[in-house]
């Protein structure tokens, strides 16, 4: 049976890892390449490298970056920020990355996503979505920039057009629920599975391993990813596993 | 021990050489006829769509001497799927090694909560012990699987998988070997069954 995933997610400045709390502050968690394998040989099903350099210099970085994860580590990476066009696809795949995510470029001009599809494939193109619950309603408000600016759009007609588009899989990231550790956000996300025919990758709002078991069993998701909770050792991958399974949830724990 | 990786247009190349190297094997990239002919062991990998990757294929005269090969050979994915008589992918005519094996595009009709392309990691029955290259211990295992099309279940399946419906994990005839799944990203089972084909 096709196993839940479980995806820690490296935010990348200047080749080390950092993890913001709420998208603001951020705190040093280590050696991004290290940390990955530190997760693979735990169990980690799939991994995500965001870039979160903004200097041209920096972007040089993150690209040997990608090359020594592609080398060292046996499983998926998804590989991000920064990314605004097929070239920009074309220099991470050839540095081994599997899939990218693309956010604001993608928000800003859709095309992006259908030349990125008919080019590399679906399945290289994660479409990610930070949104933010409008008042007293079901609604989401698409949000661009590490989540700084509201745009016009909203998250259910988004993802939908994305996945038209030729997106692969949909992270979706509930800027309500992000740092905050009261759990994922599993309504929202379960709309999206029922209005969706791709995966969904559920990230933000994790602090205990029973919002894992609520993320997949009623949010429907496909992939959870979360950060700090395993940088800071809040959560080991071995048990987290143990858990689901006994849960009854499908995972993978033959590493 | 020379392994070759057949250079053309549908390719994650490099996550493969990168595989061979974390398993202590330096493998040549390339699409000369000859060092294909000459190599040890030749893999046949792949991300792309199955029409273009058989035209670039033909263009090229690779489809000859891919047939051809005498030595272990393994198809990856859409390297797999193209040693298959067809595709339904753009309606490709394929290479025909496993012969009245048509790729079909799976259908989730009824089954909306089953996602296309079957993305992430599923297990696999070995259907045939004595295959070679996937050790009867690794049944029930994880690996990690990207598709849209699959292979139908066949004189030639040595393993099996579910999603949808059964169909081929893993294909051998003769000194050709296929899988559906990417044994270069499926952790320390994959280089498990990459160790296996090196050392056929």
């Amino acid at each position: 049976m096709l196993a839940k995933r479980i995806i820690p997610c490296l935010d990348v400045k200047d080749g080390t890892t950092v993890k913001g709390v709420n998208f603001v502050n951020f705190k040093d968690a280590g050696d991004p390449v290290e940390l990955g394998k530190r997760y693979s040989d735990e169990g980690a099903d799939e991994l995500v490298y965001l870039d979160i350099t903004a200097s041209l210099e920096g972007r040089d970085t993150f690209v040997s970056l990608v090359r020594r994860v592609a080398e060292r580590i046996s499983i998926p990476f998804t590989v991000g920020g920064g990314i605004g066009s097929v070239a920009d696809v074309d220099r991470l795949l050839n540095a081994g990355a599997d899939k990218i995510s693309i956010n604001s470029s993608a928000l800003r001009r859709p095309q992006l996503i259908d030349d990125i599809a008919n080019r590399f494939g679906s399945q290289v193109c994660v479409v990610a979505i930070d949104a933010r619950q409008l008042p007293g309603g079901d609604d989401w408000l698409c949000y661009v920039k590490g989540g700084h600016e509201p745009t016009s759009r909203h998250l259910l007609e988004w993802a939908r057009e994305a996945q038209e588009r030729g997106a692969g899989e949909i992270l979706f990231t509930s800027m309500d629920h992000d740092g905050v550790k009261h759990g994922f956000a599993c309504h929202a996300l379960r709309q999206l599975h029922d209005s969706l025919s791709i995966p969904v990758i559920a990230s933000g709002g994790c602090g205990a391993m029973s919002h894992f078991s609520d993320v997949f069993a009623r949010g429907m998701a496909d992939a959870a990813l979360a950060a700090s909770v395993f940088h800071f050792g809040e959560i080991a991958i071995p048990e987290l596993k143990k858990y689901l399974a006994a849960q009854g949830i499908p995972v993978r724990q033959d590493i | 021990m020379s392994v070759a990786i057949v250079k053309y247009n549908a390719g994650n190349v490099f996550s493969v050489m990168c595989a061979m190297k974390r398993i202590g094997v330096e493998a040549l990239v390339t699409d000369d006829p000859e060092a294909l002919r000459r190599a040890d062991k030749v893999i046949f990998p792949g991300v792309g769509e199955a029409a273009s990757a058989m035209a670039y294929l033909r263009e090229h005269k690779l489809d000859e001497v891919i047939t051809g090969l005498t030595q272990p050979v393994l198809g990856i994915c859409i390297g797999m799927q193209l040693l298959c008589s067809g595709s339904e992918e753009g309606q490709a005519r394929c290479m025909g090694v496993f012969s009245d094996v048509e790729v079909r595009r799976f259908s989730n009709a009824g089954r909306p909560e089953c996602k296309i392309p079957h993305t992430g990691w599923d297990t696999i029955s070995v259907t045939d012990a004595a295959n070679g290259l996937i050790d009867p211990a690794l049944d029930g295992s994880h690996v990690y699987y990207v598709h849209s099309y699959y292979a139908p279940l066949s004189r030639f399946t040595i393993a099996a998988t579910t999603y949808l419906l059964p169909y081929s994990a893993a294909l051998r005839r003769g000194n050709f070997y296929g899988t559906q799944f990417h044994p270069e990203k499926s952790g320390s089972v994959g280089e498990d069954i990459l160790r296996k084909f090196i050392e056929l």
